[in-house]
């Protein structure tokens, strides 16, 4: 297993001005993998992804390319290229000398470079734009020549700082899609940064999040999404209810002053855990035939569905489903063994509550622009 | 590499304050000399108080430079309004192409030109001495007002357009919207626009030179006074101005800077 | 309609500064025209031209002084501005700081101050003859007369670089080392392009000026060396009779400067006036 890591992240601490911003992370990243970094502003993903390229050096740990202990390396020695969050093009170079800038620090025969370019270009469909100024790009378009600017180097990796945050929904999707395209077709490693977790779940082989300098689970986008470690990560990722429980024995669990059936095991008879119900997993019956039942307090038309709110003893369910219901009805629910997922109290239990409020992920998408140092 | 550029940022340093070290040092000069070192007294401090020329210069120069500053900020600050809501492409660039001349040419042409001015209008008006305190006044205005109004333009361009409508929106009048929603936003570029016409005015030598007749500035009578022998007391006066700017100029600082960490702590 | 209005308004506030501009502004390069082109009484003459060959060496030094002293400026500045922004923050706003401290202070003193340093028996001539060396020449001579312009407008040189070059964008840098550049790369290739803005406005601030001034040349080159501005300076004082002539000079001076900002602001690229300061 070791020789397919290319990149190991062992123990990485660093602090700016004494506040820590990675906390002995530890990363493992496998060769041509599209792995992504997702997480809130803050939370250390762009600080991790400095400290592969070589803008940041760590305070402690090691940092190994291809078994290769690289922590004194200088940036311009490394073989990993980078898309930075605003794209960084140099306003002074045109699109043609933006894309050639690193071959011509090699100092490449002059038709190498112009073949290379010509390659890239046309990789990214930009062919015909040589001659444009980098100002007189729109922003997909600049994009576009940031990608080409850091594949022309032949990197074995492509490190992507939230390099979609500026384009907007439509383009964004494409992107998307391109960007995976290339990634196949190129077969080398891509490390991309997002706080946006659809972005996330959507492109990437493994998902890696992140809060407050720690990585909080490595996983698969399902593992991740189905298998939610503690409670950051299942609010993070989609829309849950986190309730508090208590294991029974295993395969049974409690919540809600009431007892399932669940698919978990390996806990403690007794022991408090959090327990996440996915929106889209409950199901609305009559009052009679529920497991639990409540009274609808907001019902909101999202288009392909439904969203909501139900009060069951005081906690606010968020509730996805097709078919229509009225504020004050009263309605059971039911929820199969598979919807129950249960995760070991962590530091973050409590703290993300029921749907009574609008949670905070609105403000997590919205700071794009202060992102972390 | 760091130990180099550390003994470079010296050396040059060390080049900008030895004239500067050389005056603070004679200023404390017993002699009257200043460059042979007597021994140490604050005499040419305490002559100062009774130096009636140097003290009424210096009057002289606060007057102007205030006068000078309040009236080019107010009609600078409007002018960059005004320019900013020019559509014109070509009656823009033509008002800043003439905005820029005063900031662009030598100082002496400008000077001489000012002073041709107020002579032919002098004469045209049949008047002995048209040269005096409302010529450098009018010098000084005209010489301060493109650094007001480039201090003040790019605060307009960055603020939103809409700001006024909204003020509107909500009930100001256009004159209410001005100075409730426009100057505010603005204020910054409007208080750095002032502190340097305030400072080039102090520090005006040549075109007050021209323009000034009898109404004599701290710089034209240090003039004078260099025509002549320096003695200490120009020194000591200078020393004075020197640690006055300096300690305001660690005192803004360091409110820029508490401001600035405030800010970052928000964050 | 409203809107309409507004604007009309907004425009209308700047009518105090444009009859300003235009009486104060254009109308004196005009009345300095109108001495140029005529003769004592009054007359159209272009016998002031004539004149002009007696100045020819004034304009030719000028030139030169202020060449030698520019450059001299911008080598000494360029280095010294990169170095400022390498520097932590706090630190970087002190230096600034100490940078700006001697514009604000009187320049006819510092000037006069090089005479207490450099006399022949002034602080560095004292020193040197302890120590066995003579009183070496320092003052009265060409050299010193660059030094004092070199001195006096080094503060103009360092701010627009120095400002220039502290606001490229941190990322640009990293993303050539990126590709692959290394510090000299950097430098040269991203940097330096860069910062040609901040390099334009410097050499301009410091070159009108030196070509212009007229008491560095009185106190430092002991009047052996008149420049323009003393030529400018010494016909005006002598009186009415030599406005005429002055005011030539005065005309080709601003010409020259005109015709130099125009060349620099070509290099500087196409950004709107953005040179300027």
């Amino acid at each position: 297993m070791e020789k397919n890591n290319l990149i190991e992240l062992k123990n990485v601490t660093l602090a700016f001005e004494g506040e820590t911003v990675l906390d002995r992370l530890n990363l493992e990243i496998r060769d041509k993998e599209f792995i992504t970094l997702l997480g809130p502003s803050g939370c250390g993903k762009t600080t991790t992804l400095g400290i592969i390229a070589g803008f940041l050096e760590p305070e402690e740990g090691d940092v190994f390319f291809d078994g290769k202990r690289i922590n004194d390396v200088p940036a311009y020695k490394r073989q990993v290229n980078t898309i930075f969050q605003r794209y960084a093009l140099f306003p002074h170079l045109n699109v043609y000398e933006n894309i050639a800038f690193g071959l011509r620090i090699r100092k490449l025969p002059e038709n190498e470079i112009h073949e290379k370019v010509t390659e890239m270009l046309r990789l990214v469909n930009m062919t015909g734009l040589e001659k444009r100024k980098i100002n007189h790009l729109s922003g997909g378009q600049q994009q576009r020549v940031a990608i080409a600017r850091a594949l022309a180097n032949n990197p074995r990796v492509l490190l992507l700082d939230e390099p979609l945050a500026a384009l907007d929904l439509m383009l964004r999707k494409d992107m998307q899609n391109e960007l995976k395209k290339i990634q196949k077709q190129l077969g080398i490693t891509f490390i991309f940064v997002t706080h946006d977790q659809e972005e996330a779940l959507s492109m990437s082989d493994r998902v890696v999040v992140m809060d407050n300098g720690r990585i909080q689970q490595i996983g698969t986008p399902k593992d991740i999404y189905n298998e939610p470690t503690n409670a950051f990560v299942a609010d993070f990722i989609g829309e849950s209810n986190i309730l508090d429980g208590c294991m029974i024995q295993d395969y049974e669990a409690e919540f809600s002053g009431k007892r399932f059936a669940c698919l978990d095991s390996g806990f403690a008879p007794g022991q408090k855990v959090d327990v996440v119900v996915r929106p889209e997993d409950v199901d609305i019956v009559p009052v009679e035939q529920g497991m639990l039942s409540g009274i609808v307090t907001s019902v909101t038309f999202l288009g392909v569905h439904y969203e909501i709110i139900v009060d069951i003893g005081g906690f606010k369910w968020m509730i996805q489903t097709t078919d229509e219901h009225h504020i004050d009805e009263t309605v059971g629910l039911i929820i199969e063994p598979d919807a129950i997922h249960i995760m070991h109290k962590s530091e973050y239990s409590g703290r993300y509550g029921d749907y009574s409020t609008y949670s905070d992920e609105i403000d997590h998408l919205s700071d794009v622009e202060e992102d972390e140092k | 590499m760091k130990t180099l550029s550390r003994i470079y940022l010296m050396l040059v340093m060390v080049f900008l304050y030895a004239p500067i070290a050389v005056m603070i040092v004679f200023s404390f000069n017993s002699g009257s000399s200043v460059w042979v070192f007597e021994g140490l007294s604050f005499d040419w401090y305490k002559e100062l108080v009774f130096n009636s020329e140097m003290l009424g210069a210096l009057e002289h120069t606060l007057i102007i430079a205030v006068l000078s500053a309040v009236i080019s900020t107010v009609i600078g600050t409007a002018a960059a309004v005004g320019i900013t809501a020019l559509r014109h492409k070509i009656s823009k660039s033509l008002v800043m192409s003439v905005c820029n001349i005063p900031m662009m040419n030598a100082d002496i042409v400008t000077g001489v030109s000012l002073m041709l001015l107020f002579i032919f209008f002098g004469r045209l008006f049949g008047l002995t001495e048209s040269l005096g305190f409302f010529t450098v006044l009018i010098a000084h205005v005209t010489f301060n007002l493109p650094y007001v109004i480039l201090s003040v333009l790019p605060k307009l361009k960055t603020t939103d357009a809409n700001l006024p409508q909204a003020a509107m929106d909500l009930g100001c009048t256009p004159t209410q919207a001005f100075f409730k929603v426009v100057v505010p936003s603005i204020s910054s570029g409007i208080l750095t626009g002032f502190i340097m016409a305030f400072t080039l005015s102090l520090d005006d030598f040549v075109i007050s030179y021209f323009t000034c007749g009898h109404y004599q500035t701290l710089p034209i009578v240090i003039y004078n006074m260099t025509k002549r022998t320096v003695k200490p007391d120009t020194y000591a006066l200078s020393t004075l101005i020197f640690i006055s700017v300096f300690v305001l100029m660690i005192l803004y600082n360091s409110v820029q800077g508490r401001s600035e960490k405030k800010r970052g702590e928000s964050r | 309609m409203r809107r309409n209005h507004t604007t009309i308004g907004r425009r209308l506030i700047a009518a105090p500064y444009l009859v300003w501009a235009a009486i104060f502004i254009v109308v004196p390069l005009f009345i300095m025209l109108y001495y140029a082109l005529t003769d004592d009484n009054g007359v159209f003459s272009l016998a002031n031209f004539a004149t002009l060959g007696r100045y020819k060496n004034a304009f030719l030094v000028s030139i030169l002084y202020a060449l030698i002293s520019t450059v001299i400026t911008l080598v000494i500045a360029y280095p010294l501005a990169y170095i400022m922004t390498k520097m932590p923050i706090s630190t970087q706003r002190f230096l600034l700081i100490l940078v700006m401290l001697p514009m604000w202070t009187n320049f006819l003193i510092r000037t006069y101050s090089w005479i207490s340093l450099l006399s022949n028996t002034g602080i560095i001539n004292t020193l040197l003859s302890k120590i066995g060396i003579g009183p070496l020449k320092l003052i009265n001579r060409p050299g010193t007369v660059i030094l004092g312009m070199v001195y006096d407008y080094m503060p103009y040189m360092i701010l627009p670089i120095y400002t220039v070059m502290s606001k490229i964008d941190r990322s640009l840098t990293q993303a050539a080392e990126d590709l692959g550049a290394n510090r000299t790369h950097v430098l040269r290739k991203v940097v330096f392009p860069l910062s040609l803005p901040g390099v334009i406005s410097g050499i301009t601030m410091v070159f009108v000026p030196s070509i212009s001034t007229f008491y560095i040349s009185q106190k430092l080159g002991g009047n052996k060396t008149m420049l323009i501005g003393d030529v400018i300076e010494y016909l005006f004082n002598l009186g009415p009779d030599y406005y005429h002539v002055a005011s030539v000079i005065s005309m080709i001076l601003t010409v020259m400067i005109l015709v130099c900002l125009f060349v620099m602001n070509r290099f500087s690229g196409d950004d709107e006036g953005g040179a300027i300061l």
